[in-house]
């Protein structure tokens, strides 16, 4: 048994009048690899938003509930919600470097954060591209434009650039549904690498990879948690019918 | 003229587009064949014209006008400051400098204010209230110039005169009613290039944690760069080739201006000026004069470009 890094408690998100969450509870452990899984449309990416307080930026939606990090609570008045997302990472479904440099991609988070000297920059640039992966394929060609490497890659510099902000949590949403298989091997190797160091909770609507990256699974339907365990009991032995309706792939 | 060819460019490319949009489906499924072609030939064929009718113009304004550069000599017509065709005596030297310091000087306020309204109608407003900004900017830009000139003449003018000295028709008077007339072109390409810049890249910087502020500066800024430059080209472009509000508040005066308040005759002004009256040689030295405007209108667009692309490789 790990530590409790993050724990929901009657988590519900509206947009206007559309309620798409419903009093998700979820406890989420230190370095383990948390999927969520369930057809599209059910809330799984707003539930990961709602860790990074990411949805507020949209006119209209309203959370209830609670999310502790490290037992403090992320919804109060007086968080800071810019350290709270120096704390939890996201990488997004759409590879989206920034159309500058892979350097300037890596350095843009630690910049912002008020790192000016360059020896420290680029010494943080070379740990992030290394510990994403990346470092060897591209370390000739750091000023070259972030776009023009390919998706795989992309992600990768994506990851680097979460990682340059020293995360504590990762959230992934669908990060390798761009991606071809051997792209996606590569960014399930680097999950795997990543969870000694980070907890991750990652959305993914493929039920293998999930099965293969994860250690604790939860599946959602119509915006709710409606199973919530260890991967392996919950593909071996689900609880729920519609889990396994689900993971057998009767509907979805 | 440098509203037509900035016009004539883009009509080009609007047609380029359409005319690649009816292919892909068109042509396998609803539509015959012979109709599919027929569009195509007609948009083409309107395509050719508008170019042609450009270059035929072209074509003469430069006809009319070398004859003239040859006779005078081209040094000698560019940088002699003595405009005087009574006497023969053909430098158009005050005026290029007049155009050059009345389009920057409007450029000069116009711009970063239009950049930050830009800014704000997209960014930080509302959308709804940036929406309506936007398009009450929009309607600014269909006022025409001697609506703007004439405000100038009756309010900025006498402003001038009374509070800054002088007798008001001034650079200054030129660059505060154009900077005005090419807010518009600012603000709306400007707001679109932002509104067009994906979500993608502000989540990805506000998920770094940075604030709204540090991503418009260090993301959606830089993503947006071509058009907000294609904004400040198209006013430039603007102010370059306005004739009737520059000639209403500038005074016309044919020497170089020794101050912001000193009157100020531009290459446009100089041909609507005179080309009533004028023949001959003085005909032929106006149509050079337009010639030359063709030819600096094309300088400073190439002379953006270029410096736009040495800041794209400095700031990579
Ligand atoms: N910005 C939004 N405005 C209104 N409704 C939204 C918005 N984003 C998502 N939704 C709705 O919320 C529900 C859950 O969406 P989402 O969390 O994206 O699902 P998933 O990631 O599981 O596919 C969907 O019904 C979707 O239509
Ligand atoms: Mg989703």
């Amino acid at each position: 048994m790990s530590q409790l890094k993050l724990k929901s408690e009657n988590i519900k998100v509206f947009y206007k009048d559309f309620q798409a969450l419903y009093d998700v509870n979820m406890d989420i452990e230190e370095n383990r690899v948390t999927a969520l899984i369930g057809p599209s449309g059910c809330g799984k990416s707003t539930f990961l938003r709602t860790i990074n307080r990411l949805n507020e930026l949209i006119e209209g939606t309203r959370t209830e509930g609670q999310i502790y990090l490290d037992e403090r609570p992320i919804y109060e008045k007086d968080r800071d919600v810019v350290e709270l997302r120096k704390k939890v990472g996201m990488v997004f479904q759409k590879p989206s470097v920034f159309p500058m440099s892979i350097y300037e991609n890596v350095a843009y988070g630690p910049r912002i954060h008020g790192i000016k000297d360059r020896n420290r920059l680029s010494e943080i640039v070379e740990r992030s591209l290394k510990a994403a992966n990346l470092w060897n394929e591209i370390s000739d060609r750091l000023n070259s434009p972030a776009a023009r490497l390919s998706g795989g890659q992309q992600q990768r510099l994506v990851i680097a650039r979460v990682l340059a902000v020293e995360p504590e949590v990762i959230l992934m949403d669908e990060p390798a549904s761009a991606l071809d298989p051997i792209s996606t091997s590569r960014l399930e190797d680097l999950i795997a690498e990543l969870k000694k160091n980070y907890t991750i909770v990652i959305v993914t609507h493929n039920m293998q990879q999930a099965a293969r990256i994860s250690d604790y699974t939860g599946f959602f339907l119509n915006g709710q948690l409606v199973e919530f365990s260890c991967t392996d009991e919950l593909f071996v032995n689900p609880r729920d019918k519609r889990t396994e309706d689900y993971i057998t792939g009767r509907f979805g | 003229m440098g509203k037509l060819i900035v016009n004539g460019l883009s009509a080009g490319a609007v047609k380029v587009n359409s005319e690649e949009k009816n292919r892909p489906h068109g042509r396998q499924r609803f539509q015959p064949l012979n109709i599919e072609r027929g569009i195509e030939f007609l948009l083409k064929l309107s395509a050719a014209t508008a170019i042609l009718a450009i270059i035929l113009i072209t074509i003469f304004i430069f006809a009319r006008g070398i004859p003239l550069i040859f006779k005078t000599g081209l040094i000698d017509f560019i940088f002699n400051l003595k405009w005087s065709p009574t006497h023969g005596s053909y430098g158009i030297a005050a005026m290029l400098v007049g155009s050059l310091v009345v389009t920057l000087s409007s450029l000069i306020w116009a711009v970063p204010l239009g950049i930050s309204g830009a800014i704000f109608m997209a960014e930080i407003a509302p959308p709804r209230i940036g929406n309506m900004l936007g398009r009450m900017v929009e309607l600014l830009a269909g006022i025409p110039s001697v609506v703007f000139g004439f405000f100038g003449l009756i309010v900025i003018v006498p402003f001038i005169r009374t509070h800054l000295g002088g007798n008001g028709m001034s650079v200054l008077a030129g660059a505060i009613i154009l900077g005005i007339m090419i807010l518009p072109t600012i603000i709306s390409i400007s707001r679109d290039s932002i509104l067009s810049v994906p979500a993608e890249y502000k989540e990805g910087s506000l998920a770094l944690g940075a604030t709204h502020m540090q991503s418009i500066k260090g993301v959606i800024l830089p993503a947006a760069r071509s058009g907000i430059i294609t904004a400040i080209i198209l006013g430039m472009g603007r102010a370059i080739g306005e004739t009737m509000a520059v000639v209403m508040v500038t005074g016309n005066s044919t020497m170089i201006p020794g101050s912001i308040l000193s009157p100020v005759r531009t290459m446009t002004s100089n041909i609507v000026l005179e080309m009533g009256y004028a023949s001959g040689d003085h005909q032929a030295a106006l149509f050079a004069t337009g010639a030359v405007l063709f030819i600096f209108i094309v300088i400073l667009n190439l002379v953006v470009n270029i410096s736009i692309k040495a800041g794209k490789n400095y700031a990579n």
